[in-house]
């Protein structure tokens, strides 16, 4: 007996989590099933939705109008202007208090944690007081055991971008005695407790001794950041009283892997579907697809050797591009290891990248093709399968490194596919 | 700018610093200058094969028993730069007895231990060969780490009163009387250490020798100064894979042949070779085909390398040598053997020798006939200690075991460390404060990172190549810009940002060779990790643009007082509001 749903969602990031919740909107009744872990905690934790044009253009102010202009074949295009207006609606939805950017179209200047400024659409509420396009002076507070933010490099970065305030950087000791590659869960749960930490002899809550090490460097800063470790569970808690001792507003600076902001995004959003009902299996790979037809009839999923087959109406393809293994190659071609979809690509391989590392290159746009109802088609833009769509990175036709488009078109793809194949059922 | 000197050595490959360091260590002034950085040519560019001479044992035996005998010295006197993995010549299915037969006796006759191993044995010393293989012959082959050979080597150069001069190609030769009395250089500035001159200057700095070791770039010194020296380039390329396949050099038991030897490198398996002349050796194609061959031919010997991930690949130029009328047709029947030509002799222009040729595993020999040669010109009565002293780094390393701990670095980090610091661990790794791991992929850390900027300056390739951070899988994607922000405060902040730049540019241009699989995975998340996250791509202080930061998103607050609707606009904003 297969396990059986009116729409199953292959892959766990955002764009299947958008899929999962547009088809719950329309009524029906959804399973969302992922492999490994999503790809959102290598992620800064925000949300762009786009930030220059496949031109080059930019930055973008404001992305919605931006988007209007795509051509055709790029995968906002593919959903249409109202699918992304949908789905980031839907994401303010989810995440209420805890992502800001919602009162405006316009994008934010977010500092990157190596100092450069970033144009994105939704930032967490963390490092919402720290956006570069708003004004204050601003101190970055690092810690000499972590070699992910160097606060003084990242204060003269900023700088050098020509923002209309005074930037400082100060390196500290993290008090207490963590070990010289802690990781970054480590500072967030000591923070999170408010741990008794030793300090010059004596001993007091972890969170005090942190203020106290910053406030000697703290004095006429209107903002403090700091590295994107200030708490897991009560990462407000712990900003506001930082804040409070401080005498300034505190900020996280997002980071790269492993994103602490994104983590917090993911527990947000799995807890989302929960509330509303959606089913989730994790850690199981999909292996084997059955299809009548033209029609997937049902899919396979190895449950540690144990097979186990999934049916439902209707499905969505949203297991991430070449990062997330959505996308696979090898010596001879590129493909989509769960379904086979054709992804186009050049034959040569040396025709796959360009010299420069930041050149444009072709493999960052690999993916499958959709038509507008964002199926995947084939050579013969033709549909693979009448039930089948796709969403997310694992789409091509796209570069969201350059665009920074890469939450933006997962929500916009992901909610309309959702919403499509919902309204099928 | 003039300055003058005893002997002036062209080259900062093997050849020039082992020849810079023999006639230092003999009490003669010496200036080595090189156009890049140390290993910038042939050296940097090899796949760090110790050899036993077995390789030669055949075909070319005179070059296998210099071999055999540098390789006992090097294991004396570099210990710290070499890993004694032992070597293994394969004869597969169709590779002839006879062939077989003749290396093994080839070995006998160069005194190059050799020893027949069934292919059980074989297997049990390297598992992952071919289940067909008929037998094999175990010699002494090793990996050895040609930059920290070099480095040690311009260290000791100094240490013994010698300059070392990088980033200053030779623009001329000078020429009085139809005498080479010295040459011309132009500093290539950059900031830091990589220079003693201006960026820009020229130097014209004379000497009573001048020795040209450029490697594959000799016959352009040879033009500056009007000589004929027939240097036939010839590129090979190098694959390295993500982990080491093997622990043993594995070659093929066959007549010389490509693709045909697999080095176990640190941390890593890197495949050779090619062997194609090139007109240029700096420009010349990097082509696919060469890659695909690698894979094709060696996992013949080692299956598993079809599956497994490769990670870059590079090619290198030997400065092959032909001597006058030999007319060889195919540049893989060149000789490996080195050739001092005297330009006084040779061309009548006194003042001037030229070596060129030989191999990586001779290069000491080399520069002790070479300083031989140079002294008996120069009149200098001195002898040479090369073979015995041992560079710096590789003394007493035997002590350093249980100095670990007080370094606060937990093994494997404090192993590897180690290894590649050597006899310099302590004064290394002693340091105030933590030190953590910069690149995880190497374990590598920032004590280590932080000596080697004080060795090579912003130059982050050569602060690279002194430790290996940045080589392992993710290609620098995760440890770039973390290993540019130790530049700074010494350095500002817009250099960091431009020697990120340079490294990450100089990773990317290996690794666009392995782009399939897993690596075109890993480029794919470095892409993003750079681009999206730390937006380098389009950074505006990176492209010099103006920015109007008032057109954007100012922050809730902001926009709250801008529309008068600011009664509850602070509830989002982190720093102010209470759980």
């Amino acid at each position: 007996m297969a396990i059986e749903d009116d729409v199953l969602v292959i892959g766990g990031g955002l764009a299947g989590i958008a899929a999962a919740v547009g088809a719950h909107e329309q009524g029906a009744r959804v399973r969302l099933v992922s492999h490994k872990q999503s790809t959102m905690r290598q992620a800064s934790g925000l949300i762009d939705l786009l930030g220059y044009t496949p031109d080059g253009d930019g930055p973008v102010v404001d992305p919605f109008e931006a988007i209007a202009e795509l051509p055709e074949g790029h995968p906002y295009e593919r959903a249409g202007l109202d699918a992304v207006r949908a789905g980031i609606d839907m994401f303010d939805d989810a995440t209420g208090e805890m992502y800001a950017g919602s009162h405006t179209d316009k994008n934010a200047l977010v500092p990157t944690h190596g100092g450069a400024i970033k144009p994105t659409a939704r930032y967490p509420d963390s490092a919402a007081p720290g956006i570069a396009s708003a004004n204050g002076d601003t101190l970055f507070v690092g810690f000499d055991s972590m070699i992910e933010f160097d606060a003084p490099v990242a204060a003269d970065h900023l700088a050098a971008t020509g923002v209309p305030y005074e930037t400082d950087g100060v390196t500290i000791e993290f008090p207490g005695n963590l070990r010289d590659d802690a990781k970054v869960t480590r500072f967030a749960h000591l923070l999170d407790r408010d741990d008794e930490v030793a300090v010059d002899g004596t001993t007091m809550p972890v969170r005090t001794a942190l203020a106290e090490r910053v406030k000697e460097h703290a004095d006429g800063h209107e903002r403090i950041g700091f590295p994107a470790v200030l708490g897991d569970d009560h990462a407000t808690e712990v900003r506001a009283e930082l804040a409070d001792r401080l005498g300034a507003s505190v900020f996280e600076v997002p980071m790269g892997p492993p994103s602490l902001p994104g983590l917090r995004l993911e527990d947000r959003l799995y807890e989302y579907l929960h509330e509303i009902g959606v089913r989730v299996s994790t850690g199981n790979p999909i292996v084997d697809v059955e299809q009548v037809n033209g029609e997937i009839d049902r899919v396979v999923g190895d449950h540690t050797g144990r097979e186990v087959p999934y049916k439902a109406q209707q499905y969505i393809l949203a297991t991430g591009g070449l990062v997330g293994k959505g996308i696979d190659s090898d010596r001879e071609g590129v493909y989509e290891p769960v379904f086979n979809c054709h992804v186009p690509h050049p034959a040569d391989r040396y025709d796959w990248f360009e010299d420069g590392a930041f050149d444009d290159h072709e493999f960052a746009r690999f993916g499958v093709p959709v038509d507008t109802e964002l199926r995947p088609i084939d050579a013969d833009d033709a549909p693979e399968y009448e039930n089948l769509r796709a969403a997310g990175s694992v789409l091509g036709g796209y570069d969201f490194p350059s665009e920074k488009s890469g939450s933006g078109v997962s929500l916009a793809t992901g909610y309309a596919a959702g919403e499509l194949a919902g309204d099928r059922v | 700018m003039e300055s003058s000197t005893g002997v002036l050595v062209i080259g900062g490959g093997s050849t020039g610093t082992g020849i810079a360091r023999d006639l230092a260590m003999r009490g003669v002034d010496v200036t080595l200058v090189e156009k890049g950085n140390l290993t910038h040519g042939t050296t940097g560019r090899m796949h760090g094969l110790l050899h036993s001479g077995g390789r030669y044992a055949v075909s070319d035996q005179e070059s296998a028993k210099e071999c055999i005998i540098e390789n006992r010295i090097l294991r004396d006197i570099a210990s710290h730069c070499v890993e004694m993995t032992g070597g293994l010549f394969v004869q597969r299915p169709q590779d002839s007895d006879e062939y077989f037969q003749k290396k093994l006796e080839g070995c006998r006759e160069c005194d190059i231990p050799a020893e027949v191993l069934s292919p059980e044995e074989a297997r049990e010393v390297e598992p992952y060969l071919a289940t067909d293989i008929e037998r094999a012959i175990k010699v002494p082959d090793g990996a050895i780490d040609p930059f920290r050979l070099c480095v040690a080597n311009a260290v000791s150069t100094e240490n013994h009163g010698g300059r070392i001069e990088t980033h200053a190609p030779v623009t001329d030769v000078l020429l009085e009387d139809g005498e080479v009395v010295g040459v011309e250089v132009t500093h290539e500035s950059g900031p830091g250490k990589r220079v003693h001159g201006n960026e820009g200057q020229t130097e014209k700095i004379y000497a009573d020798h001048v020795v040209n070791a450029a490697g594959a770039w000799t016959g352009r010194i040879g033009d500056m100064a009007g000589v004929d020296i027939e240097v036939r380039p010839s590129k090979g390329v190098m694959t390295v894979m993500n982990a080491r396949q093997v622990d043993t050099v594995i070659n093929r038991c066959k007549p010389k042949g490509d693709a045909d030897i697999i080095v176990p490198h640190e941390t890593a398996a890197i495949l050779g070779t090619t062997d194609e002349e090139v007109e240029d050796p700096e420009d010349y194609a990097e082509e696919q085909w060469e890659v695909d061959l690698m894979i094709e031919e060696l996992k013949e010997l080692v299956p598993i390398l079809d599956e497994s991930r490769t990670l870059r690949s590079f090619w290198g130029v030997r400065p092959l040598y032909e001597p006058p009328d030999t007319g060889t047709e195919d540049a893989t029947d060149i000789t490996r053997q080195f050739f001092l030509l005297d330009h006084d002799d040779r061309d009548d222009l006194p003042g001037m020798t030229t070596i060129v040729g030989g191999k990586f595993t001779t290069y000491r020999m080399m520069a002790e006939q070479l300083s031989d040669h140079v002294c008996e010109r120069l009149g200098i009565d001195a002898e040479c200690r090369t073979a015995e002293v041992p560079l710096p780094g590789s003394e007493n390393t035997g002590v350093l075991d249980d100095a670990m701990d007080q370094f606060g670095l937990r093994s494997p980090i404090a192993r590897r460390s180690k290894q590649r610091l050597g006899s310099r661990t302590e004064e290394v790794l002693d340091v105030d404060g933590p030190n953590p791991v910069v690149c995880q992929c190497e374990g590598v850390t920032r004590a280590e990172l932080v000596d080697a900027i004080d060795q090579s300056g912003t130059d982050l390739n050569a602060v690279r190549l002194r430790t290996r951070a940045s080589m392992g899988n993710c290609q620098g994607g995760f440890c770039s810009r973390a290993m540019a922000d130790l530049l700074h405060p010494e350095y500002e902040e817009a250099i960091a940002r431009e020697a990120y730049d340079e490294l990450f540019q100089e990773r990317w241009k290996g690794e666009r060779h392995a782009l399939w699989g897993e690596q075109l995975s890993q480029a794919m998340l470095n892409y993003a990790l750079h681009a999206t996250t730390l937006n380098a791509d389009s950074d505006p202080a990176r492209l010099g643009q103006d920015v109007d930061f008032a057109a954007f998103d100012g922050g809730e607050s902001a926009s709250a007082e801008r529309t008068g609707t600011g009664a509850d606009a602070v509830a989002t904003d982190g720093g102010h509001d209470g759980d």
